[in-house]
């Protein structure tokens, strides 16, 4: 039996009898991320890193858990597991499992250029190691992150010129930290939608540093967002919420907005390449560095970058069956990615 | 051609009109008279002559990006733009270029003749010289399909802002059987009197669809009501003894419709008439396509002449003894063109109109439902009052076409999307029961939001019985309501049937997949509604 397997309720190691990342209900669930499709509800114990849980326990409320810090190794059941950076969003994790000398790597989502916010992306050397493949063919490369944010503030300023709000699509949780984190605050002010308020606030409390934004509530007027970054929620960039905005320009901040296609099919008037996945230089390199010779691919273009591995890199890949979601474009609470 | 990449990229970052325009105007005059003229041409669909075929772009960019030929298709599948998908693939330039859009163009023409050899390294040296952009803009030269938001109607409108002249001048100048290798910017937009060139159409005038009835349009008695038939738009010209026929693709057919020939001699010159190119027989209307399939063909032979021939349902009057009628109210333009085709000379090939007699606006709805008796599409309404104008405009003329037909049938195959929908199950084949068995009719990939089609898709993964490539056979278990314009008769499909522009309208989770419609029933409306 393998060390790892991928049963209907998630990844299973059967030696200790727990899950990682599961999408039905357990009895131990081990938690690369806060996005929603890696830590769902209804778990009777979780164990995530100590960086990840003040996010993942503002989502899911009251429940009995553990957090370890990275590196730190826990036994169960003779089988050793380690939590290692994934570079993904604040408190991400590669979950490695050590096992009679058989190593396993399970990355959940990862990326490998470091935002300078999440705990930057760390090689670990494996047998096997599971990696998604959100953005897993040639045509997804990205540029590097300080051009975009160049792109970022430069359409902010031009806006600002314009006397318009800038108001830029992301998700409330990874991705608009990021933004805040990136891009250059001194141009103007900076207002956000109450549910990407709620992440920052849990995020400050844990340290993390972030520029200085304002809630949209009602009482803000909307000269008050003339010429200010708004980050909102994907759904409300097409809601009644736009509303309170006299001169708006939207963008939308994503890994698809490669595509022409994508962007314009989301009638945004500017798309911004920009990434928590890794892209296909980025994926590959990733793996490289693991030296595994199987590799387990999850979530994305799956079967693709699986023949690829085969043909192209002579690697023992297949593809699984999981039922994380990848980076997505129409749901927005703080499930994607 | 940096100034020119830097434009599509402009162009492709807005949506608003008025941005698109100003920014075409101020690259048109930046830019010399050849890119100028380049630019007018691309943007009215006239590129340069393909000089190498896709196929070999393909297998060079894969080459170039050291990447298995597969992964490049199936990147091409999910990128769905081939020119997109090889400027993504190519790995970074190793060098920068200085030369214009005209330069491009003219090193694109020069590899015609060439070797394959040196095709290939002509085209990977350009390649080499470009970033993304210039990449994308270079491809699409050599491949066409030139779609970057900008209409002519809206070049037209830059054009106007750069140049002072008006925008129904330019769109007549623009009209017409020209390219940049014969004329200039200055003989074409800037010179050249379009009388001269007695060949030339006027800008069609075209309506808009009208989403809801037609009260809020005012006083009925304003209107006039028209059957809108399902044939080819066209214009017919007679000047100087010439006739010329001229289809709203701004395409010269003439040669296509032998049938109008003879009014060469039988209109007088300086005749203009707008109307429908509609195959015609025994009193008639035929399928549309039945129509298309005769201007598929290469030789219009006298058997095709007989089974599908054509007539113009006539319905404008633009030029009147010479005269330009536009600027007149319709009312005026309709009484010399019934006046025109009254005349004993006038051929058996030109039908006018008929009007559809009303006083309520409840009338109409009653001729609309019945639109497809009369084997048309709808209804046009249009102002009595109403000048002719140049493009797409709203207010004056409207066409309320019927209600799709709809049937709900059951989802047997899906297939992968493209684009960012490439990881979604989005391309399904319906079947209708006949009997105890599934018979599959029609394919539809579009009409349900994104929601659906993960939750479809998360099902396709459970319930897959079958794998043929990227397509699925599934368990019948989903029925859907599809809708469609049309219906014919098919040999080429096991149900017998082939539907116009099928879509799915709704999914019909409340419907037992026994209770989807019969082969019977859609036979049933074959025999109503073919036409
Ligand atoms: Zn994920
Ligand atoms: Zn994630």
């Amino acid at each position: 039996m393998a060390l790892l397997e991928f049963t209907e309720k998630g990844i299973y190691c059967a030696a200790a009898g727990v899950y990682i990342d599961p999408w039905r209900p357990v009895d131990r669930a081990l938690i690369t991320h806060g996005h929603a499709d890696h830590s769902r509800w209804g778990h009777k114990h979780y164990l995530f890193t100590r960086s990840a849980a003040p996010v993942i326990r503002h989502r899911l409320g009251n429940i009995r858990h553990d957090t370890v810090e990275y590196g730190e190794v826990t036994r169960i059941n003779g089988v050793s597991f380690s939590f290692h950076p994934a570079g993904h969003i604040v408190g991400s994790a590669q979950i490695r499992v050590e096992h009679k000398g058989e190593v396993w790597v399970a990355s959940g989502d990862y990326k490998v250029e470091d935002d300078g916010l999440s705990e930057a992306f760390e090689p670990v050397r494996c047998h096997t190691f599971i990696t998604e493949s959100t953005f897993g063919l040639p045509v997804y490369r990205w540029k590097q992150q300080k051009k975009v944010f160049t792109q970022i503030n430069e359409w902010w300023k031009q806006n600002q010129a314009d006397g318009k709000a800038s108001i830029i699509g992301v998700y409330a949780l990874g991705k608009a930290q990021r933004v805040l984190a990136g891009v250059d605050s001194s141009i103007g002010p900076i207002h956000t939608h109450g549910a990407i308020e709620n992440t920052n606030e849990v995020m400050r409390r844990q340290g993390i540093t972030l520029p200085k934004t304002t809630r949209i509530t009602r009482e803000v007027k909307a000269a008050d967002l003339e010429g200010s970054l708004v980050l909102a929620t994907p759904s409300a960039t097409g809601s009644n919420w736009m509303k309170r905005f006299k001169k708006a320009s939207v963008g939308i901040a994503s890994g698809w907005m490669a595509l022409r296609g994508t962007r314009r099919r989301r009638s945004a008037d500017r798309g911004f390449v920009l990434s928590d996945h890794a892209d296909w230089t980025g994926l590959n390199e990733a793996i490289t560095a693991t030296g595994a010779e199987r590799v387990v691919v999850t979530h994305g273009y799956t079967n693709l970058f699986a023949r690829y591995l085969r043909e192209e890199r002579g690697l023992d890949a297949w593809e699984a069956q999981t039922e994380y979601e990848g980076e997505s474009l129409d749901k927005d609470d703080d499930s994607e990615d | 051609m940096e100034r020119f990449a830097q434009l599509f990229t402009r162009l492709d970052q807005t949506t608003k009109i008025n941005t698109k325009v100003d920014e075409l105007a101020a690259y048109l005059k930046a830019a010399d008279d050849d890119d100028r003229l380049w630019t007018v041409a691309i943007l009215s669909s006239r590129r340069p002559k393909r000089t190498v075929n896709t196929t070999l772009l393909r297998q060079w960019a894969a080459e170039l990006a050291g990447i298995p030929l597969w992964l490049f298709e199936e990147s091409y599948h999910v990128v769905g733009d081939l020119s997109e998908a090889i400027a993504l693939t190519l790995p970074k330039p190793s060098g920068k270029n200085e030369q214009s859009l005209s330069y491009w163009i003219e090193y694109i023409k020069a590899l015609d003749k060439l070797e394959e050899a040196e095709k290939k390294s002509r085209v990977v040296a350009a390649w080499q010289q470009m970033d993304y952009t210039e990449r994308l803009v270079f491809n699409k030269l050599i491949m066409g399909g030139f779609r970057i938001g900008v209409s002519q109607k809206l070049m037209v409108r830059a054009l106007s802002k750069c140049t002072g002249i008006d925008e129904n001048t330019l769109a007549h100048r623009l009209m017409g059987d020209w390219t940049p290798d014969r004329t200039t910017f200055e003989d074409l937009i800037l010179t050249k009197d379009p009388l001269e060139d007695v060949s030339k159409p006027y800008p069609f005038y075209l309506a808009y669809a009208l989403e809801e009835g037609p009260e809020g349009l005012g006083a009925p008695e304003e209107w006039i009501a028209e059957r809108k038939w399902d044939g080819i738009r066209g214009q017919l010209i007679v000047r100087k003894g010439e006739l010329f026929v001229w289809s709203r693709g701004e395409e010269l057919v003439t040669d296509k419709f032998p049938e109008f020939h003879p009014l060469a001699e039988q209109l007088p010159d300086g005749t203009v008439i707008d109307g429908e190119i509609l195959p015609y027989k025994d009193g008639q209307p035929l399928s549309f396509n039945e129509l298309q399939t005769r201007i598929g063909r290469k030789n219009v032979t006298k058997k095709i002449l007989e089974k599908v021939p054509v007539v113009l349902v006539a319905y404008d009057l633009l030029e009147w003894e010479g005269e330009d009628l536009r600027e007149q109210p319709l009312e005026h333009r309709r009484k010399l063109l019934e006046k025109l085709l009254g005349q004993a000379t006038a051929s058996h090939q030109l039908l006018l109109s008929e009007l559809v007699p009303f006083s309520q606006w409840e009338e109409l709805e009653e001729e609309r439902r019945n639109a497809r008796q009369y084997h048309s599409e709808g209804l046009m309404l249009k102002k009595r009052a109403s000048v002719y104008r140049a493009g797409r405009r709203k207010g004056d003329w409207w066409k309320w076409k019927v209600d799709p037909l709809t049937i709900d049938a059951v989802m047997i195959y899906a297939q992968r999307g493209h684009g960012r929908r490439a990881n979604l199950y989005t391309d399904f084949t319906f079947a209708v029961w006949d009997e105890d068995a599934l018979v599959p009719f029609t394919k539809a990939y579009s009409g349900l939001t994104d929601k659906e089609f993960r939750e479809i898709t998360s099902w396709v993964h459970r319930n897959t019985l079958e794998r043929f490539g990227p397509v699925r056979s599934v368990e019948p278990k989903h029925v859907f309501e599809i809708a469609f314009e049309g219906i014919r008769k098919s040999t080429r499909h096991k149900s017998g049937v082939a539907l116009r522009f099928p879509r799915m309208l709704r999914w019909r989770k409340d419907k037992p997949v026994r209770e989807a419609n019969t082969l019977e029933d859609l036979h049933q409306m074959l025999e109503v509604y073919e036409g």
